[in-house]
């Protein structure tokens, strides 16, 4: 199935999504990979307020190239998820409704994802030019001091992406050479 | 014998335009294997994946961006002639032309100063110098960028010469298992065997300069190269870890004397972004 969504997202919009399915996403997605999710836990931790709304929020985990002179941001693909997953639950159980990255996720993050009725969608990793002309907009909100790492809310357009883990405890990087694997005999 | 002299200056123009090559146009061999294998996928989902993967060459073209956002860490090779001589400082002079080049082309800089400290050196230096000494006068510059989504997927296993090489293909296809979707597949392995613990990593990356359609020039392992090619494909991982038959674009084993205890294997793991670019200076 296909689907095209727009931020912000309710847990009703994304219960139909099944992992394996497409999703064109449109609207504000934020910006955060290690060293921001670590600042993150420590505001956290002091009581403090994150950088952008969580509720419904999508955030992508990524580091873009810089930009050049009049464009909105450089190449900007996604890195793995995995090294997230420490601070991941925290966060959906406060609100985060869908993450874009590549890679496997941890037990954990997937039990949350499903406690949570939330995503996680794949963009293609490696894509980093592709993924850059779907951004319309991009300013960093928060700790620019970290370049690339810097929290971003990005304005993007029809994104190209592919449900991982969805809420009812899908995984694509399960069933889908599964079923590759099964159509060719060999399981 | 004469010696000719080389300026630091002409090293640094060469790795500042092979930084700037490598990240935004990919080697003819390793495009050549990606459009093989789109046009030999069966598997829908994974088909449809490599054909974003082939729009995204011509975005990064049409666009003037690189190819992948994560356009590494530096590693320079230089095959020095021995009686060539380099006036100036050869390593401040690699680190020039990394600075200039990521600047700029506008990459990122991914570098940082210490790795418990965390803190980003702003100007993607320094770079990973590999020099090699070879007969003659010349200088062949290599830039390698490596990302960090496969690099952190590679591993070393110092086995035991009983394992042989039945050992080596269950460490390599182990590896290629628990890497899985991380490394951005379909995925390009450098493996070293053989050598000192050291010596067999840096073997696996200099495997990665291969190209991918130049087998070993040993046919016992050329052929062991195409076996792994083929086990590592019936893993069913697929492009992204979405299954389908494409995991594997290339394998390229280097191979070196060994210590009669010794059985090393090092699996270097790169990505469907495999990039180098070489130049003579």
């Amino acid at each position: 199935m296909r689907y095209a969504l727009q931020t912000p997202l309710s847990r009703e919009m994304l219960d139909p999504l099944r992992a394996g399915d497409t999703v064109l996403l449109s609207g504000t997605v934020y910006t955060a990979r290690d060293a921001a999710h670590a600042r993150m836990a420590a505001l956290l931790d002091a009581g403090g307020e994150l950088p952008f709304p969580l509720r419904g929020a999508a955030l992508y985990y990524v580091g873009p190239t810089p930009e050049r002179p009049g464009r909105p941001i450089g190449a900007a693909g996604p890195t793995t998820a995995g090294r997230m997953d420490g601070y991941t639950p925290r966060l959906l159980a406060l609100g985060l409704a869908c993450m874009i990255g590549k890679g496997k996720r941890s037990a954990a993050v997937k039990e949350s994802v499903v406690q949570n009725g939330a995503v996680y969608l794949g963009a293609i990793g490696g894509a980093g030019a592709l993924l850059a002309a779907c951004v319309e907009r991009c300013e960093i909100i928060a700790w620019p001091d970290l370049g690339c790492e810097a929290v971003r809310r990005l304005t993007v357009k029809d994104m190209p992406l592919t449900v991982l883990l969805d809420a009812h405890g899908g995984d694509l990087y399960e069933s889908g050479p599964a079923a590759w694997l099964a159509a060719q005999g060999r399981e | 014998m004469s010696v000719r002299t080389i300026p630091a200056a002409a090293i640094t123009q060469t790795v500042e335009r092979l930084c700037i090559e490598a990240n935004t146009q990919l080697p003819a061999d390793v495009r050549a294997a990606l459009d093989h294998a789109a046009a030999t996928e069966p598997w829908p989902l994974a088909r449809q994946t490599l054909g974003l993967l082939q729009q995204n060459l011509c975005a990064a073209r049409e666009n003037d961006l690189p190819i992948c956002q994560d356009t590494g860490m530096a590693c320079v090779f230089l095959e020095l002639g021995q009686d060539a001589h380099i006036e100036g400082d050869l390593a401040a002079a690699v680190d020039e032309g990394v600075r200039r080049g990521y600047e700029k082309a506008y990459l990122r800089r991914s570098v940082t100063a210490d790795p418990l400290r965390r803190v980003n050196t702003g100007d993607n230096t320094p770079a990973f110098l590999t020099v090699h000494l070879v007969p003659g006068s010349g200088c062949r510059v290599t830039v390698v960028p490596k990302g960090a989504g496969s690099e952190n997927m590679s591993r070393l296993a110092m086995l035991k010469p009983a394992d042989g090489v039945q050992g080596v293909k269950a460490f390599v296809l182990e590896t290629v298992r628990l890497a899985g979707s991380n490394p951005c597949p379909p995925i390009v392995l450098g493996i070293g065997i053989g050598g000192t613990f050291d010596g067999c990593a840096a073997l696996a990356k200099r495997a990665l300069l291969r190209p991918l359609d130049v087998p070993n020039k040993d046919p016992r392992y050329a052929a062991l190269e195409a076996e792994l090619l083929e086990a590592v494909n019936a893993l069913g991982i697929g492009p992204q870890g979405f299954g389908g038959k494409t995991t594997c674009l290339g394998v390229a084993i280097e191979q070196r004397p060994t210590h009669v205890a010794c059985l090393p294997v090092a699996v270097n793991v790169s990505c469907h972004v495999t990039r180098r670019a070489a130049a003579d200076v």
